[in-house]
């Protein structure tokens, strides 16, 4: 079983809900993002996003568009950000995904970067800009490796839920807005009828995530899916604190997972 | 095309999940009408009565002459309504989102060309409208803003990135995550997810198809090679489309070099980008050292564009077609060039074709045909290109 799975199994058991946070590498630069890791782990988070800097997050709001900007600033690349999870994993064995945009990985060679992903012990990578009419060509490298690509599934979706769910490894990502990432006062998505569809189909865990940014709204949404995704509302956290962030992403995570 | 929406290894439908089915949608309608009589009919009625196509076949004897090469035609898509090419596909496209049943478009633009064109129809057949622009161009091409207003569109200028046509498109995208259940969104060049490049192609594919019979009518032969600019490509797939089994016709296309190609203030994306995955599509890209898009840089706002369309990136590896840069000062150039020895004053765009032709026209034989396509008419550009030249204007 992957190391995705098995985390989201342990949360079941203990009857309760993944939290999976968000971070931008490199923001404000990678020592600290290695900390706010540690910090995040330490509230109780299940597993970790780390987001890949690209100068075009055309599924990202504001706040994660400013935090690619901070750490394009600091020239980050994605083999700095391997470096840093292979010494995060002499320290801890969360679960860690990348998400990133399909450029990134197609212009580093994709069998080059599965490759890396494997050796550094990375669990999973969620490509925003890969449907998966596109996925295969990503997806034949990364299953071979054990990588869990991980599929997202919109509340556009639709008849597409069922196509989506068949390749569909890890976690199932529910995007919960139309729209970009970032806070959001209300959600509008019909969730109800969005979680039947999913539900008849996917065999894996599913996490929300899309619009949500605090402790009310997680405790809202939990019953849908099996764990809640913050980005946005972590990322605005680094953005005030910067380096000494970690103490309120550890108060923060805490404040989420205890309504989970 | 080897699969769906795929040139060769490019094209492709690389999005957020989110849009998928809007693309979906859009695919199923676009088969349903390319092939409708009524829709095609409709399309021929307002191609003819309110752009006033076919647009004209004109031999440049002056230039010709000059260049003492091949004779030289100018195909005149500046001569359409609003001004350039661009209205070809604006109307193809609104008239599928009319039967579509959306009753909002929206659409980047980067000269602010296809802003006008889609502000224009927008305006004949009764959509909300909002357009795109890079804040950077709304200040080259600040008339163009002023047009899309009067028509009645709303001009959200893009505060993001190198504040150009990428970041338009960009935003462009968003606004369609957002609103995707309600609206239409007008892609304004040969690129994008697919069925984007294949609809806008053959929308523009008139284009060709028009050059083949009047250079049939007048010279009873085809054209031995024709010419365009290519920014995303949408003019010079239109131009291409229909000689591309005609393997005498030799394919040209001019991109932008920008102030010097060896320096990072260029959009040559054919003659210095690599392959790669971005806005929907695996094409050639301007990329930095780590995977992202590099800020790219041209005179002209209608070219300033990292990647360029999936079918000229075929065209490109199996060498059907050839891209050639043309700096900023060979543009402006030959801008002033048609200018003073045709009396035509062509888009900064469409000077990169006609800086080309001044390079490839005297290689070639007098008995041989060359056909280049003026995109757009140079009004536009009359302001910023008096800028360049350093001379003080007072509107």
């Amino acid at each position: 079983m992957s190391n995705i799975k098995l985390a989201f199994e342990k949360k079941k058991l203990e009857g309760k809900k993944a939290f999976i946070p968000f971070v931008t590498a490199g923001d404000p630069n990678l020592e600290a993002t290695e900390q706010f890791i540690y910090a995040l782990e330490k509230g109780g988070s299940t597993l970790i996003e780390i987001g890949i800097p690209f100068s075009d997050p055309v599924a990202d709001g504001p706040v994660i568009q400013a935090a690619n900007l901070r750490a394009m600033e600091n020239d980050i690349h994605v083999n700095n950000v391997f470096d840093m999870v292979a010494k995060i994993r002499k320290n801890t064995q969360i679960p860690l995904v990348f998400l990133m945009y399909a450029n990134t990985i197609y212009h580093y060679g994709i069998a080059d970067f599965f490759k890396r992903c494997q050796e550094v012990g990375l669990d999973g990578v969620i490509i925003a800009d890969l449907p998966c009419e596109e996925k295969e060509e990503f997806d034949a490298y990364a299953r071979d490796l054990d990588i869990d690509l991980i599929a997202l599934v919109a509340p556009t979706s639709r008849a597409r839920t069922e196509k989506i769910c068949e390749t569909a490894r890890g976690f199932l990502y529910c995007v919960s807005s139309l729209g970009v990432t970032g806070m959001r006062s209300q959600i509008e998505t019909d969730f109800g009828e969005m979680f039947e569809t999913i539900k008849k189909y996917s065999k894996i865990p599913t996490a929300l995530g899309f619009g949500i940014s605090n402790a009310e709204q997680a405790a809202v949404l939990k019953d849908y899916a099996d764990g809640i995704i913050i980005g946005s509302a972590v990322v605005r956290i680094i953005e005030e604190k910067g380096v000494e962030a970690a103490p309120a992403l550890e108060a923060f995570a805490r404040s989420v997972v205890d309504v989970l | 095309m080897s699969k769906k929406g795929k040139y060769g290894i490019y094209g492709g439908q690389y999005v957020p999940e989110t849009l998928m089915n809007a693309l979906e949608e859009l695919e199923k309608a676009y088969d349903v009408y390319k092939n409708d009589q009524a829709f095609n009919e409709e399309l021929d009625f307002l191609f003819k009565e309110y752009t006033g196509r076919p647009s004209l076949l004109y031999y440049a004897e002056k230039m010709t002459k000059d260049l003492g090469g091949a004779k030289i035609y100018l195909k005149r898509e500046d001569l359409n309504h609003t001004g350039s090419h661009k209205i070809n596909n604006v109307l193809g496209q609104m008239l599928l989102a009319k039967r579509m049943g959306k009753k909002r478009v929206i659409a980047e633009t980067g000269a602010g060309q296809h802003g006008v064109a889609t502000a224009t129809i927008a305006a004949l057949m009764g959509f909300e409208c909002e357009i795109y622009m890079g804040e950077e161009d709304t200040v080259r091409q600040a008339l163009n803003v002023y047009r899309m207003e009067l028509l009645g569109a709303k001009v959200n200028p893009v505060t993001t990135g190198t504040k150009t046509l990428k970041d338009a498109v960009n935003a462009a995208l968003q606004d369609w995550a957002q609103n995707v259940e309600t609206t239409f969104y007008c892609m304004g060049s040969a690129v994008g997810p697919h069925p984007y490049p294949e609809i806008v192609r053959d929308f523009q594919s008139v284009i060709g198809k028009e050059i083949k019979v009047q250079t049939l009518a007048k010279e009873g032969r085809l054209p031995d090679a024709v010419m365009a600019c290519v920014g995303g490509g949408s003019n010079a797939i239109g131009t291409f489309y229909d000689f591309i089994g005609d393997k005498e016709v030799a394919l040209y296309g001019a991109e932008a070099g920008g102030r010097d190609i060896e320096t990072i203030e260029t959009a040559a994306t054919m003659t210095k980008g690599t392959p790669g995955i971005f806005h929907g599509m695996k094409a050639y890209f301007l990329q930095t050292d780590n995977g992202s898009i590099a800020p790219v840089y041209s005179i002209s706002a209608g070219l300033d564009y990292p990647g360029v369309g999936p079918e000229h990136s075929y065209l490109r590896d199996i060498n059907r077609a050839t891209y050639l840069p043309i700096t900023d000062d060979e543009a402006v150039e030959a801008f002033e060039y048609l200018s003073k020895v045709e009396g035509i004053i062509p888009a900064i765009e469409s000077s990169h074709a006609v800086a080309l032709a001044k390079k490839i026209a005297p290689t070639m034989d007098k008995d041989k045909i060359l056909v280049i396509t003026l995109s757009g008419r140079g009004d536009k550009d009359v302001a910023a290109i008096a800028r360049y030249k350093g001379v003080d204007l007072h509107e």
